[in-house]
């Protein structure tokens, strides 16, 4: 690509000098560092002579003109990377060299981040890896260890979004109902082992529409766990991994049902179902606009009710009502989670709430969804209808600002956007838990107290 | 003392930065920012995959050019310019930790490293990497920076065989 006036303008401020580079008679490349300045708008660049006759770089032949910047940061790394390399010809002007360039190539970190960076060049590491192996003459691919990918292709740290409701439907019950804490343990990894095969079926389908390979931001929270992209697992290794924690929790499921009551079983196939289609053919919900309302669904109510119904045996309102703005919370991860993935979900298809509205009305709409969850809690608890103490998690409310804030700040910069990410999760994380919380100190007062006030039931 | 000259050496243990340029199959030169190591004989560069593309052309080429040429990057009681120019010869034998052999030199440079592979889960292919050793064989020294004067010029190809 030949250089713009804006990049050869820009030299100036941006480099405090130029290296030349040229071939030598034996074919070596030789370098010499330079002062220079650019002429933008002659589309040149004047570069100081150096001295001595054997490194004089060549008159009317290719060189490379490389601009490098970079700023050490002792104990934390670099910053402020950047570099233009220019391909041109010189000529000797005024008892100058002057460069004029054909061609350039080049990155600054501020204009494109380096994780953006990287991950465009992930089809050259795989072209580099088919490389290794036919010389090599057996298959080199890139590696993790077990442990590491298991984390990562499973994407663990998310467990999060299921240990919240399953305890608090476990809660509501052992407040109503009592508590039996095998059949408890059982329900969290029957749980546990679905959503796992749920975000392992998600990355087969977005590898397999093309989803994955379209995102060039991905961030710890969004773009899929790339193991397959990568070349770090296969697509057969992932479909049986995804496989396998189903059978694992459809089994446990079919148990629980079959211990507890039949009526389980609808409740797990529904969970099961929409975990499958949620990136699936035919339904593939997320890319109808679906994927929101599937996931608090999932990782609301059909957790919550589930892991009631294991303990209690039956179906009740309460279990239902509170796991509502548990619901709501879990949506909105996902729902700030699509937002830098924009680009790449309306290239594939997905028709997410993100791609279908401007960005004021995904703002308007999360803090919305925000005012909704916390008015249930008040509405709900302050009314009888789920216990008194769960106003507690009104004290998670303000970390929901910098996630508005960061939304209003940096909604078209990704990497800018992880820490409110990270802050989205510690919403629904930190709400949930402080629900559990408020169920766990009307069963204490329950126990402790033969005639609790109002305030502790 | 090592086969270069000491005022290089000095260069190169602190540089942060220097520029390797390699010969593509065109004969275009394509330089590429990287930070070097050198244990007394050879200078060794680390090089993703991700970025790989210079370690097939210096498996199809391996004449090379090393420049130490900035001074924000080299912190030295004195600075001074380098070049030096060698064979190349890519170790991708074992990319996952093959490389993990210059880490403790890596680390004498920059200890941060260390925090950044603990955090290999999230980059894993940034971290499989190829080793680039680069054994000199002409160096170029301006004292001071300053380029506008000839150079110094140390042939080392006796040297190191």
């Amino acid at each position: 690509m030949k250089p713009t006036t804006e990049l050869l303008e820009s030299l100036g401020e941006r480099f405090a000098h130029a290296v030349v580079v040229f071939s030598d008679d034996e074919g070596y490349p030789l370098s010499v560092a330079t002062d220079f300045r650019a002429d933008a708008a002659r589309g040149v660049v004047a570069l100081r002579a150096v001295g001595g006759d054997e490194i004089q770089p060549p008159l009317g032949e290719q060189v490379n003109v490389v601009f490098s910047h970079i700023r050490p940061q002792p104990g934390i790394g670099y910053d402020e990377r950047r570099y233009v390399s220019l391909w041109g010809t010189l000529e000797r002007r005024d008892g100058e060299l002057e460069l004029t360039p054909d061609r350039e190539q080049h990155w600054d970190e501020e204009e494109v981040p380096f994780f953006e960076y990287s991950e465009r060049q992930v089809p050259q590491a795989l072209r580099y890896y088919e490389q290794v192996s036919a010389e090599t003459g057996r298959e080199v691919r890139p590696k993790l260890s077990r442990g590491w990918l298991f984390l990562r292709a499973t994407r663990l740290p998310f467990l999060s979004a299921t240990f919240v409701p399953v305890l608090l439907g476990i809660a509501i019950a052992a407040y109503v109902n009592g508590f039996n804490w095998w059949l408890a343990l059982l329900t969290l990894v029957g749980g546990a082992v679905i959503h796992l095969g749920i975000n392992v079926f998600n990355d087969v389908f977005d590898t397999r529409s093309g989803a994955d390979q379209a995102n060039v931001n991905p961030t710890q929270f969004s773009g899929g766990s790339r193991v397959i992209l990568y070349g770090l697992l296969s697509m057969r290794a992932m479909t049986l991994l995804a496989v396998a924690c189903y059978a694992i929790g459809i089994g446990i499921g079919i148990f629980l049902a079959a211990y507890r009551g039949w009526d389980l079983l609808w409740l797990g196939v529904a969970g099961a179902l929409i975990g499958i289609f949620y990136t699936a053919p035919p339904l593939k919900l997320v890319h109808r606009g679906l994927g929101e309302i599937a996931v608090a669904v999932g990782f609301g109510p059909i957790m919550a009710l589930g892991a009631y119904y294991v303990q209690a045996q039956e179906y009740a309102l309460e279990p239902l009502l509170a796991s509502i703005p548990v619901a709501i919370l879990i949506a909105l991860i996902l729902y700030v989670n699509e937002v830098p993935d924009r680009p790449s979900d309306a290239a594939s298809g997905k028709r997410t709430l993100p791609v279908r509205f401007s960005r004021e009305t995904v703002i308007r709409g999360y803090e919305g969804a925000v005012v909704l969850t916390f008015a249930l809690i008040a509405v709900f608890a302050l009314s009888g209808l789920i216990v008194r103490p769960a106003l507690i998690a009104l004290l998670a409310a303000p970390l929901a600002l910098p996630v508005v804030r960061a939304l209003r700040d940096s909604y078209d910069q990704p990497y800018a956007l992880m820490p409110a990410m990270g802050k989205n999760i510690q919403l629904h994380l930190v709400t949930g838990l402080l629900l559990i919380v408020g169920y766990v100190i009307a069963i204490v007062a329950d126990a402790a107290l033969d005639d609790p006030p109002v305030f502790l039931s | 003392m090592g086969v270069l000259p000491e005022q290089i050496e000095l260069l190169l243990d602190a540089a942060l930065v220097a520029e390797l340029t390699v010969v593509d199959p065109s004969g275009r030169l394509v330089t590429h920012p990287l930070i070097p190591l050198y244990d007394g004989e050879l200078v060794y560069l680390t090089s993703s995959v991700l970025f790989s593309r210079k370690l097939e052309h210096i498996k199809a080429n391996p004449k090379v050019s090393l420049s130490l040429t900035d001074p924000e990057a080299i912190k030295v009681e004195r600075f001074h310019r380098a070049t030096i120019q060698g064979d190349a010869t890519v170790d991708d034998s074992d990319l996952h930790a093959g490389w993990e052999r210059v880490l403790p030199l890596w680390r004498k440079k920059e200890p941060v490293i260390d925090a950044f592979l603990g955090k290999r889960v999230a980059l894993p292919l940034f971290f499989e990497r190829a080793v680039i050793e680069l054994r000199p064989r002409r160096a170029f020294l301006w004292e001071d920076g300053r380029t506008d004067r000839a150079p110094q010029v140390f042939e080392l190809a006796e040297a190191v065989r």
